[in-house]
């Protein structure tokens, strides 16, 4: 049921849009940030590297936005929960755009560097998996669906799996081959990067199933290996 | 996304009859009906007043919140062709039994309105004219209850030099605050406040939810508003009601960040109608 005040609407509907517009630019760069990798493409990263720009602008327009709401229309009930919660979620794209960019930038540097040594390692399994991941929570956000939501909260472990894999894979190189530390070092990183994008689709998500529902998602999220006690694989492996 | 019809007699959200521990019923209204002629303007409403804690009541105009105040202290006696059917317990007791004393009634259940009304007396009458009803005493000890009424409503330091003015010569904040302090007076339990802030300016109507804030360590408290904002200030539960049925009652922090019924969803949202 639309509000008596029409406008309301009309804001509520523009906040939301700068949201989609937000989630949309952080998912590109995502997914410039993973050809860039693949590719070893500079000019491509460059891109992801200036559209932070972009993102954190929208971000910055969203919080104004919600700060002025919040003190025009005083928004109760599942108002206040969709401002609150827009004010997040635009924090957690922001970071999401932040942590694509740093990955953007270590392409930069691992290119400058002599030997593409570690190129055998593919991060273009995860970085897909994290951009699949990032475009449903922004679906979900889209349609405020409850279910969806959940379903990215929940798949957020197979994430972590992934990068738990890469993690050992690069140690067991780094083990092998001392001069492949630079390059593994810099895409221990990259992955690490991916995994938070992930971490904070799973906030993402959170977020909308309160809107929706106004319960915080509760229980055990499943989730995947954690790197910190992980060995190399060794020969037996 | 929301019901786009209302029908007031489907999706009532039940009251919780389970008491949260610590509290107590001040005041029990059960299955309660209420008539202006043949016309029923409270529809089997159900609810606890719990003792020391404010409960708002929200709702369009017509609802009834009003309706249900007026109830709590028999006002509606002094009409003829309203009546009440259902209980009203106080501490247990069915005021709306026949031998009820009215008097003594409205001495334990004290009621301020929504526009101030001191009577065209001095400061110091409009105060000691209630406690006279009910007490016979001292001159000094008369001074003594004037004064503390004066201070339990924060208006003492703004009047205590011309308690001999008339009640009618203060701002409209100071005169709502002298009528809280005229209720206090008559030492009541349970006080009711009919929009007590809608006449007044933003620091008046601050310095009336201070005092209701004060006032609820000693009384329970039932306040009716049009202003969310200042039912969600001020309460502890809320109970939204609509067409004479109450259609949702809560903590008031759970009733302002997630309803559980879609029309006071609708209504606290200004989605209304």
């Amino acid at each position: 049921m639309p509000h008596i005040v029409t406008s309301f609407d009309d804001e509520l509907q523009k906040l939301s849009a700068l949201v989609v517009d937000m989630g949309a630019t952080v998912g590109q760069q995502i997914e410039d940030a993973a050809e860039a990798f693949q590719d070893r493409n500079v000019i491509l990263a460059e891109r992801v590297v200036a559209a932070d720009k972009t993102v954190d602008a929208l971000q910055m327009r969203i919080e104004e936005s919600v700060i002025a709401m919040i003190a025009k229309r005083q928004p109760l009930a599942i108002d206040l929960r969709e401002t609150i919660s827009t004010l997040k979620i635009a924090t957690d794209l922001e970071r999401m755009g932040d942590l694509a960019k740093n990955n953007a930038k270590r392409i930069i540097a691992m290119k400058e560097q002599a030997q593409p040594i570690g190129g055998s390692i593919n991060l273009d399994a995860l970085s897909q998996r994290v951009h699949e991941q990032v475009s449903r929570v922004m679906q979900a956000y889209a349609r405020r669906n409850k279910e969806l939501a959940r379903e990215v909260w929940e798949s957020d472990g197979a994430i972590d799996t992934m990068h738990t894999a890469l993690f050992r894979e690069l140690l067991t190189y780094m083990m092998e081959d001392p001069r492949s530390i630079r390059s593994c070092t810099h895409m221990l990183f990259c992955a690490k990067n991916l995994e938070r994008i992930g971490d904070h689709a799973t906030n993402i998500a959170e977020n909308i199933h309160y809107v929706a529902t106004g319960e915080f998602l509760s229980g055990d999220r499943p989730k995947g290996l954690n790197p910190s006690n992980i060995q190399p694989n060794t020969p037996e492996d | 996304m929301h019901d786009a019809a209302i029908t007031p007699d489907s999706n009532v959200t039940a009251v919780s009859a389970e008491i949260p521990p610590g509290f107590t019923e001040k005041v029990k209204v059960r299955n309660l009906d209420f008539f202006y002629g043949t016309s029923k303007a409270l529809k089997a409403v159900s609810l606890p007043l719990y003792t020391n804690k404010v409960t708002a009541f929200i709702g369009p105009s017509g609802c009834g919140k009003s309706t249900l105040l007026r109830v709590l202290n028999r006002m509606y006696d002094l009409y003829p062709g309203q009546r009440a059917e259902g209980e009203v317990l106080l501490d247990g007791q069915n005021i709306l039994d026949k031998t009820q004393d009215l008097n003594f009634l409205r001495a334990r259940v004290g009621m301020v309105f929504q526009k101030p009304t001191p009577f065209p007396m001095t400061i110091y009458d409009n105060i000691a004219f209630g406690i006279r009803l009910y007490e016979k005493l001292p001159k000094s000890e008369l001074d003594g209850r004037v004064q503390a009424a004066l201070e339990r409503s924060a208006l003492w330091k703004e009047v205590k030099d011309k308690l001999n003015a008339s009640g009618q010569s203060l701002s409209g904040g100071q005169q709502q605050r002298l009528c809280i302090a005229r209720t206090v007076a008559a030492r009541p339990e349970v006080i009711l406040l009919d929009e007590p802030c809608s006449a007044l300016d933003p620091i008046s109507t601050a310095r009336i939810e201070e005092l209701i804030e004060e006032l609820k360590a000693d009384y329970t408290i039932a306040i009716v508003t049009h202003n969310m904002q200042q039912a969600s200030r001020t309460s502890d539960y809320t109970a939204f009601m609509y067409l004479g049925e109450l259609i949702e009652y809560g903590p008031t922090a759970q009733t302002f960040t997630n309803p559980r019924n879609s029309r006071t969803q609708d209504y606290i949202t200004g989605r209304f109608g």
